[in-house]
């Protein structure tokens, strides 16, 4: 009980040895996944893919570590102006973004092309759990106070869907919500949200774009439009079917390696994955995410500080909804959204994204029986 | 802290039902996979392996090229072609060489095709020979179950009906090369037996006559066989265009240059500037270029010194000689240092510092007015006229007429001759101009070189009143013909009355008693051609060789003869036709080239009088398909 109330944080050495390790094992497990993929979606090449996935990895999980040791009160301090520093990011690629399939999402640094859009996700996690790590939930049932952490939701969405980016525009919705309902907010506020959402529909569904209206109805009816837009959707599912219970073997995917499956290094590796390892492969993959999954909502529940809880459970739902929705989405049961693998997809900003949330739930972790105070003045 | 505990409370249990969801999801997905991979896994198993769908491009009809009068010059004629296919045949090598046993397949060609099946996808075709005749379609296909992957179909193969005649004007298509794979996305560019335009009209025009692909999709199946057509998006068919030549007039043009070895020859519509006539001899066949050029033929061409594969009337640039002597008059005239009424005294040389200028009559001329040293080409008139008003008066004057630039002709590599001037002497040579320059440039040698077609369009511009003609070659798309182009073009702000001074002098050089091309003047009663003859010196001629006549002997070797130059128009009261004529070594612009002009002359004002070819174009066009 002592340490819950020392303010002094644990030295480094204690924190490394607190450390989560087979968390650890399993994020570089699932990165090695995606190494092996991408080698082999090259044909049996360390380029264009396999080798930067690699090296970004290594550089990453040292990032992840050194997250994971930083004073969580720091973070917990830092967590607004991180907040609206990307929301300033965001800003700017809609100002000066670079155009690139036409939408604006990139801010070139040289080294990777940064997605703000992804960070904002993070961003979200930590601005949200500060806001409510503060609130007791008789505060959190007042319409009022529940009024500036859906305009801190509704914000970077905004920004995402004007550039356009319907899918990352959702996720963020999606763990905006999930905040939401962690904090406790009423559930009945959740149903009239949904309802005055399913009013607002025909609304949003005049504003789209001609692509994004194409992909939601593509996904409605794939089979109308075999060749155009349906063609990812169908050339997946075969893919994913062909490979069986056992798999056709590793870097022996036709369809793959014929080029019948688009994007086969990005959004839709785990296609291959299935293709070529077949069922016990996929299923296998599953359990890893599901294996992350459970170690972060343990941190989750067993964190002393409402911020650590939030934030574990936060970057944990992100996670698992980012695998949820790109394997739905190659499986033909959502459409065609742009949400890669996370640690699998080929990606800088993706990995970077993923890694850091795991570097902040570690953190969480090592933090578990840290405890910071309601208000921050008391700091 | 019963808030605390409250709110921990609440967290839990709604991480409980987050994560509870989430697993159930992934459950979800385990089933899904399951479907997928298991329960309906052989179906998708057979679709991976029969049914795969292939885009295939379809190759839209090339546009067709007719001349004025809607007769065909360029056209796609049905060919049959072999094709072989990796997949099928297992080992091509082995296939092509039996092939090559049946019909005519060298050496070097079953290299080029084992390579291009090597670029391609197993399943793709690729063309072995095309335009088979009956016989060899005849032969392979008996001999079809011994070679397997060999396919006999029929293409489109582009034709030019006038072959050697309208080489240079209509130009040749080819295969694509790498440099033109880079410089354009079109995926009809990445087919591999696909032909881009060359040179000539089917190069300046390749995008309108290529067309757009269509698109037909396919479903193949594992070795690549097509199963059957899921749908068709139609392409657009390549423009077809009509051009300005007369073909009947371009003919005659290159039946007269025949017994040259190497001239040029253009005919303009002084008032337009669409161009009627381009000839350039010697010429080659483009239709040995459409089927796959021999690498002898090929090297053959672009070895010959005469240059057949080179359009001598926008890229062979030539010392114009005197027919430029219209231009430093005109130069002089303006700028008011002589009259068109006062005269110079021509003893057969001018002397300018210790170099002295020879006029070509040894004798010299005497007194010489405007008129008569255009008429009998004196050039000591008009070395004392250069020298008066000086070279970049004369530059000047020359850059009106349309001298050192391109015309912006629509074929490609027009050359822009050149125009020097002490600018361009001071910045490019590095050296200060010399005096004695602007009398050599005055008679239009020395620097200064032009193009056939350059000298046609300064004829024009000089009888169509001042106006700025440019020449062009491609009336529009057959559907809507441009009427209007070259129409009303720009005055070029010299005065009437000096040029009608000059024209009048171009009357007298081919209806002059003593005229340098009087033996060349139309045999018409009341129609006049006026023009202008021109020599031009190819070497310098020593002090020595001129005292004892050298540069005039018939046995000098051929490369050091002069070239032979005429430019004229006609009618004289009422101009229709420039025709610029250039012999290269013909030795005498009077007695080679003039005749040449004349003839042309003659045939263009024939032709212009018959009756104007009905619409019936159209109809010759789509049987030329």
């Amino acid at each position: 009980m002592r340490a819950r109330f020392d303010p002094v944080a644990p030295s480094l050495g204690e924190k490394l040895a607190r450390l989560h390790w087979p968390l650890v094992a399993l994020v570089t497990l699932l990165g090695l996944v995606g190494y092996a993929l991408l080698y082999s979606a090259a044909g049996g090449a360390h380029s264009p893919w396999a080798l930067r996935h690699g090296i970004r990895l290594i550089v990453m999980l040292v990032v992840m570590v050194a997250l994971a040791l930083v004073d969580l009160r720091r973070i917990f301090k830092l967590a607004y102006s991180i907040y609206f520093a990307v929301l300033a990011l965001l800003f700017i690629v809609a100002l000066f973004g670079e155009i690139n399939k036409g939408a604006q999402r990139w801010i070139d640094l040289g080294f990777v092309q940064l997605q703000p859009s992804e960070l904002m996700k993070l961003a979200l996690v930590l601005a949200l759990a500060r806001y409510f790590h503060s609130a007791y939930l008789d505060e959190v049932r007042r319409p009022l106070f529940l009024l500036p952490p859906v305009v801190m939701i509704l914000l970077p969405v905004g920004m995402v869907l004007k550039q356009p980016d319907l899918g990352t525009a959702v996720m963020i919705a999606a763990v905006g919500t999930a905040m939401l309902f962690l904090a406790g907010a009423a559930l009945w506020k959740f149903a009239l949200a949904a309802g005055l959402g399913g009013a607002a529909l025909p609304i949003v569904w005049s504003h789209l774009h001609d692509y994004q209206r194409q992909r939601v109805l593509t996904f409605l009816d794939p089979e109308k439009d075999p060749l155009g837009a349906g063609y990812h959707i169908i050339q997946s599912k075969i893919a994913i079917g062909a490979g069986g219970l056992w798999g056709r073997g590793y870097m022996r995917g036709t369809q793959a390696q014929l080029s019948f499956l688009p994007e086969k290094h990005t959004d839709f590796a785990f296609t291959m994955l299935a293709e070529e390892s077949g069922f016990f492969g996929a299923v296998a993959v599953l359990v890893l995410i599901a294996a992350i999954l459970l170690v972060g909502f343990s941190v989750a529940l067993r964190a002393q500080s409402h911020f650590a809880r939030l934030l574990a459970a936060g970057v944990t739902v992100n996670f698992a909804l980012y695998a949820l929705v790109n394997i739905a989405m190659v499986t033909g049961l959502i459409p065609v959204v742009g949400v890669p693998l996370p640690l699998v997809s080929y990606g800088g900003t993706a990995m970077l994204t993923a890694m850091l949330g795991m570097g902040l739930l570690l953190n969480a972790q090592v933090n578990q029986d840290l405890s910071i105070p309601r208000f921050p003045v008391e700091l | 802290m019963y808030q605390e505990a409250d709110r921990s409370r609440c967290f839990r249990r709604r991480l409980l039902v987050v994560g509870g969801a989430q697993l159930a999801l992934m459950g979800g997905l385990v089933w899904r996979l399951w479907q997928l991979q298991v329960r309906d896994h052989e179906s998708y198993a057979l679709l991976a392996e029969e049914n795969r769908i292939n885009q295939r491009l379809t190759v839209p009809p090339r546009g067709v090229l007719v001349d004025r009068r809607g007769r065909p010059l360029a056209v796609n004629v049905p060919t049959y072609r072999v094709r072989i296919v990796r997949e099928q045949a297992k080992d091509p090598r082995r296939v092509l060489e039996a092939l090559a046993q049946i019909i005519t397949l060298d050496e070097r060609r079953i290299e080029e095709v084992l390579e291009q099946l090597r670029l391609h996808r197993p399943f793709v075709p690729v063309t072995v020979r095309e335009d088979l005749s009956w016989e060899e379609v005849a032969r392979i296909a008996v001999r079809a179950p011994e070679l397997p992957g060999i396919l006999l179909d029929s293409g489109l193969l582009r034709r030019y009906p006038h072959g050697p005649v309208t080489a240079h004007v209509v130009g040749y298509v080819g295969p694509v090369s790498q440099a033109e794979l880079a410089r354009d996305d079109d995926p009809l560019l990445r087919l591999p037996d696909f032909r881009i335009g060359k040179s000539g009209v089917e190069r300046t025009y390749d995008r309108e006559l290529r067309g757009r692909a269509g698109l037909s999709r396919v479903e193949v199946n594992a070795v690549g066989r097509e199963i059957r057509e899921v749908d068709r998006r139609e392409g657009e068919e390549g423009a077809d265009l009509q051009l300005t030549i007369d073909l009947e007039l371009q003919r005659f043009c290159m039946d007269r240059l025949a017994d040259q070895e190497a001239a040029a020859c253009v005919v303009l519509e002084v008032s337009t500037g669409a161009v009627l006539a381009m000839a350039s001899v010697p010429t080659y066949d483009p239709n040995a270029f459409t089927g796959g050029l021999s690498a002898t033929l090929w090297r053959q061409l672009a070895n010959d010194p005469r240059h057949p594969l080179v359009n001598k009337c926008i890229r062979g640039q030539y010392p114009p000689g005197s027919t430029f002597k219209m231009i430093t008059a005109l130069a002089a005239l303006e700028a008011g240092v002589v009259t068109p009424t006062s005269e110079v005294f021509c003893p057969g040389h001018m002397s300018l510092g210790n170099a002295r200028f020879h006029c070509w009559r040894p004798g010299g001329h005497g007194r010489m007015g405007l008129v008569q040293a255009l008429a009998q080409s004196c050039d000591v008139y008009f070395y004392e006229i250069a020298r008066r008003v000086g070279i970049d008066a004369i530059a000047a004057m020359a850059r009106k007429f349309g001298f050192g630039e391109r015309l912006g002709l629509d074929l490609p590599g027009e050359m822009p001759g050149l125009m020097p001037d002490t600018k361009w002497k001071r910045e490019r040579l590095k050296q200060p101009w010399q005096k004695g320059e602007t009398l050599v440039c005055g008679i239009g040698q020395g620097f200064v070189t032009a193009t056939p077609l350059q000298l046609a369009v300064m004829t024009a511009r000089l009888c169509n009143g001042g106006r700025a003609v440019r020449p062009w070659i491609v009336r529009g798309h057959l559907a809507h013909v441009q009427e209007g182009r070259g129409l009303a073009p720009p005055p070029l702000g010299v005065r009437r009355e000096h040029l009608e001074w000059v024209l009048k002098g171009m009357f007298e050089v081919v209806n002059g008693p003593r005229g340098t091309a009087k033996a060349s003047a139309l045999p018409l009663a009341g129609v006049f051609m006026a023009g202008k003859t021109g020599t031009s010196q190819v070497r310098r001629i020593t002090r020595a060789e001129r005292a004892i006549g050298a540069h005039k002997r018939k046995d000098r070797p051929r490369e050091e003869r002069d070239h032979a130059l005429f430019v004229c128009y006609a009618p004289y009261d009422r101009p229709r036709f420039a025709v610029a004529v250039v012999v290269e070594h013909g030795e005498s612009g009077a007695k080679t080239a003039a005749p040449i002009a004349r003839d042309v002359m003659l045939e263009a004002l024939r032709l212009d009088s018959a009756p104007e070819a009905p619409t019936g174009g159209r109809l010759a066009l789509v049987e030329g398909r």
